[in-house]
């Protein structure tokens, strides 16, 4: 068996080299967020840290960082949110409550087409409507928009879930005299609870990142942490070292869920494409 | 009296069955129906804002007129095609032979799993903030480390070709784990009991890839590969934040486009004229696509 070993060996080899790409880029730009400007400038790799540059970020009057990463949080929370309570219900009533097949084929079809359209073909049409209802620049706009773009993912992640559940279960539940409404909160919601958390995950997760809506149909007192770290990079005199900062900061959500909830994560990015 | 309550349950799942949809059809007509409804009608007007009031001018044809003649709108749409090919190439091979190795290994699966997921998770914009640094020509990481090797350092977005290719590694920095993911996925449900026949049979390692994994895997790559290229025309973020478009429109992509055109030129008509074009080509090509999918499938 020498051979599978040094092919064992070699496999190891590759996976770590590319594990080592992935990570690398992203330890460097965290030591950048603790450099000195000078030091990043010179390019130091052996440099004492320093939290001037997270300091700047959080405390001084330029930077709005802190009020952003709750603006974040809100309309990922309330987006996510708003998906799973639309999409649970949608996507049981797609599979268990009879329709004639051509509903939850449409719904579904809509779902895959709009969720693989570039967002960016939607802000315009977004930001005419918003504005001509006094939304521009509020948590309800964005949140809106958000749950637009994710509601496709929720649907079709739920549909996936709620499909699992035996059909026995709910044929017994029927006979105990179970309404609609109980079914879906006593039998649904408690047998699907995994597949709600790789749902919430995925949708916070792509609230909290996305950009090119958040850019647009925000200003000042709504922007989010991308719009935030973009506008550091953006300025005359680019501050790398807050902008470092900024980046850093704004993946602790990410690195916090893929710690807590790795499986749930592949199974919500996964589940929609492999029946 | 069972039939008649069994009379009102169905009375009830009938009531509930719209109930239960409602919403989630609301918010689809409210917030992707009907601004595509408007999409369509702002591309045939003028558009201006004053004092928080749309005005409309009827336009007829004039901007899908223009389209053609602008120069930006060809290189982004030509730009993205390619982009699209060239990331989603390198994606599948990378992505196919770590989820194969992965699949292999006995030890350290979680590992890499979670490493690869990184890039996924972080937002795009960090992504762009990242590589922004690393291609920085003074003081980036990778002319650092070829200056230790004592070769010359690039301008990495600071020349056409370069720029796009540049570009090109920072997609498939970010989506080759997802297309990994993809493929490790497909290659964990694969049926065992092929490969203990192929074992029992002798083939090697590599007849094994050639003629089990690989026609095994095919209807999973092709649905993979569908997909990215299609979705590779969202990239917007790190465009905006690594190039905004430049030099020159080298790296100038069909987003970037709309944006610019919509936004920072205020030429709201105009671009609502090249968001009907993009969506309009999308829907087509994701509708071929899924009927091609859906033949192959009825045909296997």
């Amino acid at each position: 068996m020498v051979g599978s070993r040094t092919a064992s060996l070699g496999m190891h080899a590759v996976l770590v080299l590319a594990a080592l790409v992935v990570i690398f880029p992203i330890v460097w730009i965290a030591l950048a967020a603790l450099k000195t400007q000078i030091a990043l400038l010179r390019g130091d790799v052996f440099f004492t840290p320093v939290w001037t540059n997270f300091n700047e970020l959080l405390f001084s009057r330029s930077s709005d960082y802190l009020a952003d990463f709750l603006n974040s949080l809100i309309v990922a929370s309330v987006s996510t949110a708003l998906v799973l309570a639309i999409a649970t219900p949608a996507a049981y009533s797609l599979h268990r409550l009879g329709w004639p097949r051509w509903v939850p084929a449409a719904v579904l079809l809509w779902s895959l087409v709009f969720h693989m359209l570039p967002p960016i073909t939607m802000v315009g049409p977004w930001y005419v409507m918003f504005r001509s209802l006094g939304l521009d620049n509020t948590y309800t706009g964005l949140a809106a928009a958000h749950l637009a773009l994710n509601l496709p993912i929720g649907i079709w992640l739920m549909s996936v879930f709620v499909r699992e559940i035996p059909l026995e279960l709910e044929e017994a539940a029927r006979v105990d005299g179970c309404t609609t409404p109980q079914m879906l909160w006593r039998i649904v919601v408690p047998l699907v609870a995994p597949g709600l958390a790789a749902t919430a995950v995925i949708c916070f997760v792509f609230s909290w990142n996305e950009f090119a809506v958040a850019l647009n149909v925000t200003a000042r007192q709504t922007a989010t942490v991308p719009v935030a770290i973009a506008r550091f990079a953006q300025e005359y005199e680019i501050k790398h070292g807050v902008m470092a900062a900024g980046a850093v900061l704004s993946a602790i959500p990410a690195v916090l869920l893929l710690l807590a909830a790795q499986r749930h994560i592949v199974k919500g990015l996964t589940a929609g494409a492999i029946r | 009296m069972p039939g008649l309550a069994r009379g009102g349950l169905a009375g009830d799942t009938a009531r509930w069955r719209h109930y239960t949809l409602a919403p989630a059809v609301a918010v689809y007509l409210a917030l992707t129906a009907l601004p595509i409804a408007n999409l369509l009608v702002m591309s045939v007007h003028d558009i201006r804002w004053e004092q928080g009031v749309a005005q409309w001018a009827f336009a007829g044809a004039k901007h899908f007129a223009e389209l053609p003649r602008d120069q930006l709108f060809r290189d982004g749409l030509a730009n993205t095609a390619l982009f699209a090919v060239c990331a989603v190439s390198a994606e599948l091979v990378l992505g196919f032979l770590l989820a194969l190795f992965t699949s292999r290994v006995v030890r350290g699966r979680l590992f890499y799993r979670t490493a690869f997921l990184l890039p996924i998770l972080i937002p795009g914009i960090v992504i762009g903030a990242i590589w922004k640094l690393a291609y920085n020509p003074d003081f980036g990481v990778i002319n650092q480390l070829l200056g230790l090797a004592g070769l010359p350092g690039k301008d990495w977005l600071g020349e056409k070709t370069l720029a796009f290719a540049s570009i090109v590694v920072v997609d498939i920095w970010h989506w080759t784990p997802f297309v990994f993911l993809l493929l490790l996925a497909g290659l964990e449900s694969l049926p065992q009991d092929v490969y203990e026949a192929a074992k029992i049979d002798g083939a090697s390692a590599w007849q094994e890839l050639r003629y089990v994994t690989a026609p095994m895997m095919i209807p999973t790559i092709a649905v993979t590969a569908v997909f990215r290229l299609i979705v590779s025309f969202k990239v917007f973020d790190e465009v905006y934040l690594l190039t905004g478009g430049g030099p020159g429109t080298a790296t100038e992509v069909v987003s970037f486009t709309i944006y610019r055109r919509f936004f920072t030129e205020d030429r709201i008509g105009y671009g609502s004229a090249i968001s009907v074009v993009v969506l309009f080509l999308l829907t087509l090509v994701i509708v071929l696509a899924l009927a091609a999918l859906r033949r192959r499938r009825d045909a296997a």
